[in-house]
């Protein structure tokens, strides 16, 4: 476009640098403009009416090779060797397949080892690279600006429209930094950071922006940790949150089967380099908070927004200073079926969910492991550990990750969505109440009635162990 | 997709912030692989009482007066969450034509305007002018007009609001937005070329 050009160049964000290199044309007169999507991500529940779309239309893929599907989202995860029993997830499972056969679509298929969650399989297998704009039909897309990619999810007829053209119309977005200055205390993890960032914006303190997490904290997360923080800029209604590539970003995609090779990465890696955010960008909001603050989170409500630290109490609708937050306090508080002023150490758990797109890493099966080590499940507690795709569950199995969590009474599942939204069977029964390492603690999101603590991996574990939250901080590892 | 010029109608308020899509239509149906007869899921954990659709008279959507409502009246951040467009599947299916809210979750807003009803975004102040209205005069009816971009009752009310010009267009002709793209394939074509892609 035009301001290529100029001399000299206007200083750019991230997000505008990407936004830039992918407008294909914009209409005169028109305040959105068609943006060419790179790659497009797949599943069972939201695919099917889009493939439907498409042959009602006589249409086809544009670019089938710039599209991956896997099924994540309804497939059981014990039992895989048997049909699934639920005959219309069965369906869902079958139609991928069969849209994949029909429009030349590379599956991860459910028995294959690559299979597992869509926002873990994806950069696992190489299909994300820095610069890209990609899509799905799933709010948890924003996962892959751990990258520096806009990753943003759609609705199915936008899934429809990104396989039958490679582009979205869309309206650029307004831009903000969260920028997070000095080191986690102990304890802290990305997922602390993350709810500790929403309670702060509110869970639609985001809409409408494109979000980058810089500053120092966020440099020393790993890729799983940036992953875990980038997937959860949707809880504060921001569609797109990203980090800068660096080495370490390199580091983790390197000889992935889908990446480029040899030459032809190092020559990327050097224009990926010119990715980051220039020094003198300017943001459209800027927030800055300081590391040490944030401590070991624990959701007490019914959005990701509610939450405290692991050794306050349950707030009382009163502490809140608007109506309408203290009528939404009061109704999570009623669903959650607990009482203002219990410190949230007293709360006891009937569950504990290991996995998902936000915690189901590798490194987050260390952590929760590490806790675990030598310990047992406490009575009454029943404790899953579902790895986010196949290639996790073989490598934590080749560390002996497997044996300790089932040593300690956890059952050890096969890679899928699971409980963080219960289309399959692992879901809680009214009234039962669970800590998860997913990303929303909704009214009904396990199950119906069921109650959703949100924590990190190694909280979780801690819970698990304890029967009720315990400060990560005051563990005494075996 | 039916176009949307304007409407009058019936509105139920649903008196709550961060309504979320798991609430529009929990997870138990999506696993259909049509677009079409989610109506009946809508609300679907408020809405009834147990899994055989015994509703739940205290829902509003349950209530006699609300029975023909086809505008629905919110508060904050209303769709947010999950990017299911079986949310705006089930809303549309249901047969609201309008839904009024101080603000919408992006991906939420974006869906609506591919299945033929109109978020309209207010202030909250005229959306807690509006549940006071509704409650003083219910029935309650809303006049809601995309061509002038106004909404009106029969009380003097007349407020405006703000849409994206292309976003209305779509709607009020029903356009279909992949057929609108691929008025561009040769546009797609130079940029693929261009970076190489082809």
């Amino acid at each position: 476009m035009a301001q290529e050009s100029q001399e000299p160049r206007a200083p750019k964000t991230m997000y505008d640098k990407i936004w830039d290199s992918h407008v294909v044309y914009q209409e005169p007169g028109d305040d959105s403009v068609i943006l060419y999507i790179d790659q497009l991500l797949c599943h069972e529940v939201t695919s099917p009416q889009a493939f439907e779309g498409l042959r009602l239309a006589g249409r086809k893929p544009r670019r089938p090779e710039r599209v991956m599907a896997v099924q994540d989202h309804d497939v059981p995860t014990t039992d895989r060797d048997k049909p699934i029993a639920d005959p219309i997830a069965r369906k869902q499972v079958e139609t991928l397949r069969a849209n994949c056969r029909e429009f030349g679509i590379r599956l991860y298929d459910l028995n294959d080892v690559e299979q597992g969650v869509i926002h873990v399989v994806a950069p696992e297998q190489g299909h994300v690279r820095p610069g890209m704009t990609l899509t799905c039909g799933d709010s948890h897309t924003a996962t892959h600006g751990a990258f520096g990619v806009i990753a943003m999810g759609t609705g199915t007829s936008e899934v429809e429209h990104v396989l039958a053209t490679q582009t979205l119309r869309q309206k650029k977005m307004k831009t903000m930094r969260i920028t997070i200055d000095g080191v986690l205390p102990k304890g802290s993890t990305a997922k602390d950071v993350a709810l500790y960032v929403i309670n702060k914006l509110t869970t639609a303190g985001g809409a409408g922006y494109a979000v980058e997490f810089a500053g120092e904290a966020i440099r020393a997360l790993s890729m799983e940790g940036r992953m875990t923080l980038c997937n959860m800029a949707i809880e504060m209604g921001a569609r797109v949150g990203m980090v800068a590539p660096d080495e370490k970003t390199f580091a983790y995609i390197k000889d992935r089967p889908q990446m480029l090779k040899g030459e032809d990465f190092d020559k990327a890696v050097e224009e990926w380099k010119n990715l980051p955010s220039d020094e003198d960008a300017v943001f459209d909001r800027e927030v800055r908070f300081n590391a040490a603050d944030i401590k070991p989170r624990v959701t007490w409500g019914t959005n990701p927004a509610q939450s405290v630290e692991v050794t306050d109490r349950i707030p009382s609708p009163s502490d809140f200073d608007n109506v309408e937050e203290q009528k939404m306090a009061k109704a999570a508080l009623e669903y959650m079926a607990l009482e203002a002023g219990t410190p949230m150490t007293d709360i006891k758990l009937d569950w504990v969910f290991l996995g998902s797109c936000t915690n189901g890493r590798i490194e987050d099966f260390r952590e929760a492991a590490k806790v675990v080590k030598g310990y047992k499940v406490a009575d009454g507690v029943r404790a899953i550990a579902v790895p986010g795709s196949g290639v996790v569950k073989k490598l934590a199995e080749a560390e002996g990750l497997d044996k300790i969590f089932i040593d300690a009474g956890f059952e050890w599942r096969e890679p899928g969505c699971s409980m963080c939204l219960a289309m399959n069977p692992d879901r809680l029964q009214p009234g039962e109440r669970c800590a998860g390492t997913s990303n929303r603690n909704f009214e009904g999101r396990m199950g119906k009635g069921g109650r959703t603590h949100l924590v990190s991996p190694a909280m979780a574990a801690a819970a698990a162990i304890k029967g009720h939250f315990f400060d990560i901080r005051d563990w005494k590892y075996n | 997709m039916q176009a949307f010029i304007k409407h009058e109608g019936v509105v139920v308020p649903i008196d709550r912030s961060d309504i979320d899509t798991d609430q529009l239509v929990p997870k138990q149906f999506l696993k259909r692989v049509e677009r079409s007869g989610f109506g009946k899921f809508l609300f679907f954990d408020w809405r009834y009482l147990n899994d055989n659709y015994d509703e739940n008279p205290e829902f509003e959507l349950n209530r006699p007066e609300y029975r023909d409502a086809t505008i629905l009246l919110a508060r904050r951040n209303f769709g947010c969450g999950s990017s299911r467009e079986h949310a705006p599947w089930a809303i549309a299916d249901y047969g609201f034509k309008v839904v009024l809210a101080s603000s919408f979750a992006d991906i939420f807003y974006n869906n609506s305007f591919k299945n033929g009803y109109l978020p309209v975004k207010l202030s909250e102040e005229q959306i807690e002018d509006l549940f006071q209205r509704e409650a003083k005069h219910r029935p309650y009816k809303l006049n809601v007009d995309l061509e002038k971009k106004i909404i009106t009752d029969q009380y003097g009310l007349k407020i405006a609001f703000e849409i994206d010009d292309f976003r209305r267009d779509c709607l009020m002709n029903g356009w279909d937005d992949v057929g609108l793209t691929l008025r561009f394939e040769d546009k797609i074509l130079d940029y693929e070329k261009k970076h190489g892609i082809v």
